[in-house]
């Protein structure tokens, strides 16, 4: 296969040691492609939806993840097939565009790719299957606008965000206090965002977890949390109306970069240097006080003496602040970060109205927070919970939640959730088949039978007969020309989504069917598969 | 074509009831290993440590024995975290919250196979211990405006903590230590203000507590060994040679008189550094650092009493006690707090020395002396102190009190065998389920006093069926009898966590469906 002849008739080799490849083509790598395709979407499906269930990760340490994110499933996932990883990839870009549906998206994948199978042994072209699936994403991606509802809400109405936020949260394992949570959600979100330019800088919300505590104390603080403690254990626990010099260098004698030596050669020298060295010091905490600092927040380490000083000139400081946390602070607090003391000025210093230290559980742990700030828009999601699993999972959550408030403040469209929009996306896209002469046509139907793999995973999910509910629900959808049905997981007795308050946002959903559909038809391109084979 | 591997080399997949399988056995493994040593009666387990010198542990605490198994099981991995954050937050419970968890997942384990969604049974797990805790709250006492009847409070937890462990024998004795220096903190749940100092030797029984602070330091040569109304100042600087730290400064001499002379510059620096220090009238110095021989002599010169090298907590806690602060400069030795003491003495415990500070200002720390046979005896009574002290000074805080001896667990039970009759459909299978792993705690702390379980838990079930009961199991007799009389009271803070986290580590173990095991990451050979 890989051997041609050049005009002379002699053999030469194009693949290099080709007996230690492996190479599959045509139909078969097609074929071997999807199987590797569908396997990933197969473990993802079970998680989907409010009863979906979880998956235990175990990493290469032995650590232990219990999620059920997809993105965060696939990413501690030891992947190795090069098209299972273009799914892991996918899940991602969900995850970096939108933030949500990084499950969804990979189901659906696997349904267009299963429905493709059936199209190629068909006989029909792979190329011809894609440009059908692309159309109708196209059409899918339109009718889904055409069925969003735009829907306001303001500083004081933040209910539709918070039901919004909820249908996200219904899924995970914090649904227990999804309430709470999706208004905390919504709360820090509104409190960070730009409302004229639509903007929301997630950088600005910091979601900080503790173990201990119930879930139901996690907390959202107009501030900022710190996981430190005062430099000296006298220095007093509690500030008002703080000013905070935030610095960059170290309380420490200086040490210049360059390369240097003073020599000490005489008595004098000695004690001229020991006198300037105690001058330093003093010089250094006196210009914090002189400018009227009242707290000083430091990235690097201060020396005892230094310490003592300012515990003498009764200023607090907190060193070892990480340089992130840094800038958070100073955002917060209006404040400016300094890197040499000649350059404090008491414009530099940064307002909050309350610095207090608190200590949590029977170990020394304690944390800072900071809050009141004069710019109150950095917050921070102080999280609870019983085990170092659920905290995380819970940080994921909370991640979710965000993404989705900030989506809904940059386009306020939505659209029903619990496969309301599928169900109407696959009725709208098999009507519009017919239309389209040619083979295509059959791409365009194949593609509406993958949209209804979504409400078939969650109804499978919360232990409803697939096929009955869906073709019940999609003939109540035509019956009544309202898109609005979808499968009633959590059997409240509706399946009016908007009745349940079920929303999803609509470019997450516009962005499921594009992502999932790009992947797709990247993968029926390959037709040629080669891989150096085991040793 | 076969389905391709996706998963790399050793990495494994389990999936749907292997999985759940896999977690369950693995849970409930963990929950037999530490089951016996519930409960008064409950048995000790030796851990061996693979580490250099094979040590040994003998102990009864579950956070304890927990932390030191090495588990591949990820469901197993889980329980031990719950434990080890029920040690963090509250302080006991340990071994109750695996117990409870491990029971919940037995029962659920009995409902998948009956054929009920794990869903339907999480659900149902929900409700019940929404139930279970309101039962608690409304029959907690809370005796916080009562001061006599709250320190008899915690008199009554620390003992009924404390008898599980090995200082059972002494239990009135450790309490009444514990409950005098949780008093001591005032409210604070900064437990590193008491130190526990352990020193073999003597019987338990010789264990006491002190009002005053004990430092582990033996004083300078030629110092005096009692001080009365002794000023302290409490440093944290150098005293070994205190080196020039700006610019990278080094010495460069080009004649042996020169070293002389800077040799005698440096001495003229400490000299004048122990003068300043000596001007602040003081007589004891405390340094968190290493205090040289020079400097110490000049100290010993000035009747002065030098301690060296106290580590940093053991400054920190002396700085609490006395009042002064922990100073690094010397130039101001007006505006220096210094600490006060009555009286400054060397004691002798045992064979060591220790430097004892009696009648300090502030009272909130002080030190209890351990006293016991071998290292091992010592280690496990200060893991039982210790648990003793975290529920105490947690209780402080949050004063509400329940009865112990499986009294809460009685009452809970009843209340979500209730709730039970009353859902409808699913999920009442798994409310009952919840209620049968809550009988199982009183039940597994008869079985390990080597009482007649079946019988017990019955007899007590019935005497819950009356109205404002207060029955429990008297492991001592071997019957039921009346816990507000025995005086056996737990936290309800401890009860709670122990619910709380057990359901929520329940609830997580069974939503999985699925394990994907990563390949190990391999080590590299250095051999």
């Amino acid at each position: 296969m890989a051997l041609a002849f050049d005009e002379y008739g002699r053999p030469f080799i194009i693949l290099k040691e080709q007996e230690q490849k492996t190479r599959l083509s045509g139909l078969e790598a097609q074929k071997a492609n999807i199987s590797a395709g569908r396997a990933v979407s197969r473990i993802l499906r079970t998680s989907l939806g409010p009863k979906g269930m979880d998956k235990m990760l175990q990493s290469p340490d032995g650590d232990v993840t219990i999620t059920n994110d997809g993105a965060t499933i696939l990413e501690q996932m030891d992947v190795d097939n090069q098209i299972a990883k273009l799914m892991v990839e996918l899940s991602r870009s969900q995850d970096y565009e939108i933030g949500d549906g990084t499950t969804g998206v990979v189901v659906m994948a696997g349904a267009l790719l299963e429905q493709a199978e059936r199209l190629l042994e068909r006989g029909i072209h792979p190329i011809r299957i894609a440009e059908g699936y692309e159309m109708a994403s196209r059409i899918a991606v339109e009718h889904l606008e055409r069925i969003a509802q735009k829907f306001d809400f303001g500083p004081t109405n933040i209910e539709p965000l918070v039901q919004t936020c909820m249908t996200t949260l219904s899924s995970k394992i914090v649904n227990r206090c999804k309430r709470a949570l999706a208004e905390i959600s919504v709360k820090a979100v509104l409190s960070v965002a730009d409302l004229e330019r639509k903007d929301v800088n997630l950088d600005l919300i910091k979601v900080e977890g503790k173990v201990g505590g119930k879930l139901e104390d996690t907390e959202l603080i107009y501030g900022i949390t710190v996981d430190k403690d005062m430099s000296h254990p006298q220095m007093p626990k509690q500030i008002e109306d703080a000013k905070i010099a935030i610095l960059t260098c170290p309380f420490e004698p200086p040490k210049p970069k360059t390369k240097h030596k003073v020599d000490i050669d005489t008595v004098e020298k000695f004690q001229t240097l020991r006198q300037q060295e105690q001058k330093y010091f003093d010089d250094m905490v006196q210009k914090c006080k002189d400018v009227g600092a009242t707290l000083v927040i430091c990235q690097w380490g201060f020396d005892d003496e230094a310490n003592h000083l300012l515990m003498h000139q009764n200023l607090p400081a907190v060193r070892w602040v990480g340089g992130v946390e840094l800038e958070l602070i100073a955002i917060a607090t209006g404040g400016r970060i300094v890197p040499r003391f000649q350059e404090l000025t008491p414009e530099k210093l940064g307002r909050a109205g309350l610095v207090r230290e608190k200590s949590f559980g029977t170990t020394k742990d304690k944390m800072l927070y900071i809050e009141h700030c004069a710019n109150s828009r950095a917050v921070t999601i102080f999280i609870r919970g019983g085990n170092k699993m659920m905290i995380e999972e819970t940080k994921r959550s909370i991640h979710d939640a965000l993404c989705v408030a900030r989506n809904l403040i940059r386009n306020n469209f939505i659209v029903y959730g619990g496969g309301a929009a599928e169900i109407s996306c696959s009725i709208a896209v098999e009507a519009a088949a017919d239309k389209y002469p040619g083979v295509e046509q059959y791409a365009i139907r194949a593609f509406a039978d993958a949209l209804d793999a979504v409400p078939v995973a969650l109804a499978e999910n919360s232990g409803l007969q697939p096929i009955e509910t869906l073709s019940a629900v999609n003939s109540q959808q035509i019956k009544e020309n309202n898109p609005h049905f979808g499968i009633d997981c959590n059997d409240v007795g509706t399946n009016d989504m908007c009745e349940q308050n079920v929303f999803e946002t609509l470019i997450g959903k516009q962005q499921q069917i594009l992502l999932a559909t790009q992947v797709v038809k990247m993968i029926l391109k390959i037709d040629d598969v080669i891989s150096p084979s085991d040793y | 074509m076969a389905i391709e591997k996706i998963l790399k080399d050793d990495a494994s997949e389990e999936k749907g009831e292997r999985a759940r399988m896999a977690s369950f056995v693995g849970a409930i493994a963990i929950t037999d290993l530490v089951k016996t040593t519930l409960g008064p009666k409950g048995m000790d387990k030796i851990l061996q440590s693979t580490g250099r010198g094979n040590e040994v542990t003998v102990t009864n605490d579950g956070a304890t024995i927990l932390k030191s198994l090495h588990i591949d099981n990820p469901a197993a991995k889980v329980l031990i975290d719950i434990s080890k954050v029920q040690d963090d937050e509250v302080g006991d419970g340990t071994t109750s919250v695996v117990v409870l968890a491990g029971e919940l997942l037995r029962e659920a384990e009995k409902l998948v196979a009956a054929k009920i969604h794990p869903m339907t049974i999480i659900s149902g797990y929900r409700m019940a211990a929404e139930c279970a805790r309101n039962a608690l709250l409304q029959r907690v006492v809370d005796n916080k405006e009562n001061a006599e009847k709250f320190k008899s409070d915690l008199m009554k937890i620390a003992m009924t903590t404390l008898s599980s462990k090995i200082l059972s024998q002494d239990k009135e004795h450790f309490a009444q230590l514990a409950v005098d220096a949780v008093m001591r903190l005032k409210g604070s749940t900064n437990l590193e203000a008491i130190q526990i100092i352990k020193k073999p030797g003597g019987s338990l029984k010789d264990s006491f507590l002190d009002e005053g602070f004990i430092l582990d330091k033996k004083i300078g040569l030629g110092q005096p060994k009692r001080i009365e109304n002794a000023k302290i100042l409490v440093a944290n600087t150098a005293m070994d040679t205190d080196k020039v730290k700006i610019y990278g400064a080094r010495v460069c001499v080009d004649s042996m008189s020169k070293v002389a002379e800077i040799e005698g510059a440096e001495k003229e620096k400490m000299r004048e550094k122990v003068k300043k220090i000596l001007g602040h009238g003081i007589n004891c110095f405390v340094n968190r650092q290493l205090i040289y021989n020079f400097p110490e002599e000049l100290f010993a010169d000035a009747g002065i009493l030098a301690i060296e090298h106290a580590d940093f907590d053991g400054i920190e806690r002396l700085a609490l006690v006395t009042g002064g602060e922990i100073a690094s400069t010397f130039d101001n030795p007006e505006s220096v707090k210094l600490g006060h003491c009555k009286l400054i003495e060397e004691i002798m415990i045992g064979e060591d020395k220790l430097i004892h500070f009696s009648g300090v200002e502030m009272g909130q720390a002080c030190t209890i002396v351990l006293r016991g046979a071998s290292h091992h005896v010592l280690d496990e009574a200060e893991r039982s102190l210790h648990d003793a002290l975290c529920v105490l000074s947690q209780t402080v805080n949050d004063t509400r009190v329940l009865l112990g001896g499986g009294w809460p667990e009685m009452v809970m039970a009843k209340e979500v065998d209730e709730l039970a009759r009353k859902t409808p459909g699913k999920k009442s299978h798994a409310i009952e389920a919840f209620s049968r792993a809550l009988v199982a705690i009183p039940t597994i702390i008869a079985d390990n006093a080597g009482l007649d379980s079946a019988d017990l838990v019955a007899k007590l079930r019935a005497e819950h069926h009356k109205e404002g009961c207060n029955a429990g199991i008297d492991v001592i007799s071997g019957s039921v009898g009346d816990m507000a009389e025995l005086g056996i009271s737990e936290a309800f803070k401890v009860k709670q966590a122990v619910l709380l986290s057990a359901t929520e580590a329940a609830e997580m173990i069974l939503r999985v469906d699925e394990i994907i095991t990563c390949a190990p990451r391999k080590r590299e050979d250095r051999m």
